[in-house]
């Protein structure tokens, strides 16, 4: 069917715009203030982690 | 509970280590669920706060993408409920007239379909984003999603649908598209491909 194989079609490429949508964004570099953040997520709760007191 | 304390096992390795190999997938996901860029990366940054301080929920050996993106939407649905006491709902409005005309080589441009794609209501969006882009299971989705199954396989039927309606609008001829197509997709390695 004509019309069958056209849907078919655009749904290929709609599966394959969303999985190109989906990978660019999520391959992208990752900005710094993620990296930042959990540098400093994993600072303030690491006891261990002999600080100079505070800054200053 | 028979106390066997696994006491000088600590994990070597600490789970939230593993969080930093999920941030582009975070991203994705939550550009997908806003629309918006900068929206999104508010939306991973208190996302990764949350899962940061709630890693004992995380259950080792399960899958920590899965966990965070569940953390990740549950964060934008409740932002969003907060919003939406302030402004009306902007999602579902402009759900719509606007159809996308295919480049003129016959093949849809990613920006032509984002753009579509950002016209169906969150509900489908977050459905195909997570069946449809990421590869999760109709079964993860559900789970994510605190829905079942079946719902979340209409979710992403109505969308794809939704999505097929919108594209034709806008069309004047995808006749010699197919092979383009089904070699872009041979090529991607067809892991999750639709079962429409």
């Amino acid at each position: 069917m004509q019309n069958e194989n056209h849907n078919n079609a655009l749904e290929d490429q709609i599966a394959e715009n969303l999985r190109r949508a989906f990978s660019e964004r999520a391959e992208e570099k990752v900005p710094d203030r993620f990296l930042d953040l959990l540098q400093q997520l994993r600072e303030q709760d690491s006891p261990l982690n002999d600080r100079p007191s505070h800054d200053s | 509970m028979t106390g066997l304390l696994m006491t000088a096992e600590k994990p070597v390795v600490d789970p939230r280590d593993e969080i930093v190999t999920h941030l582009g997938p975070m991203r994705a996901f939550a550009l997908s669920l806003t629309r918006n860029g900068a929206e999104a990366d508010d939306l991973v940054q208190e996302s990764l706060v949350k899962a940061w301080k709630n890693i004992e929920s995380f259950q080792v050996g399960t899958n920590m993408q899965a966990w965070l993106f569940t953390i990740l939407r549950n964060t934008f649905y409740s932002l969003r409920r907060k919003r939406s006491r302030e402004v009306a709902d902007p999602d579902g409005i402009a759900a719509g007239q606007l159809s996308v005309k295919p480049a003129h080589d016959g093949r849809l441009q990613l920006s032509e379909f984002l753009e579509v794609f950002a016209q169906l209501p969150v509900e489908q969006r977050e459905a195909l984003a997570l069946v449809g882009a990421s590869g999760f299971s109709y079964e993860e989705a559900a789970s994510m999603c605190g829905v079942a199954v079946g719902t979340i396989k209409s979710r992403a039927n109505r969308g794809r649908a939704r999505l097929v309606e919108m594209l034709h609008a806008g069309e004047d001829g995808y006749g010699d598209m197919t092979d383009r197509v089904t070699s872009a997709i041979v090529n991607a390695g067809a892991q999750g491909r639709l079962t429409a």
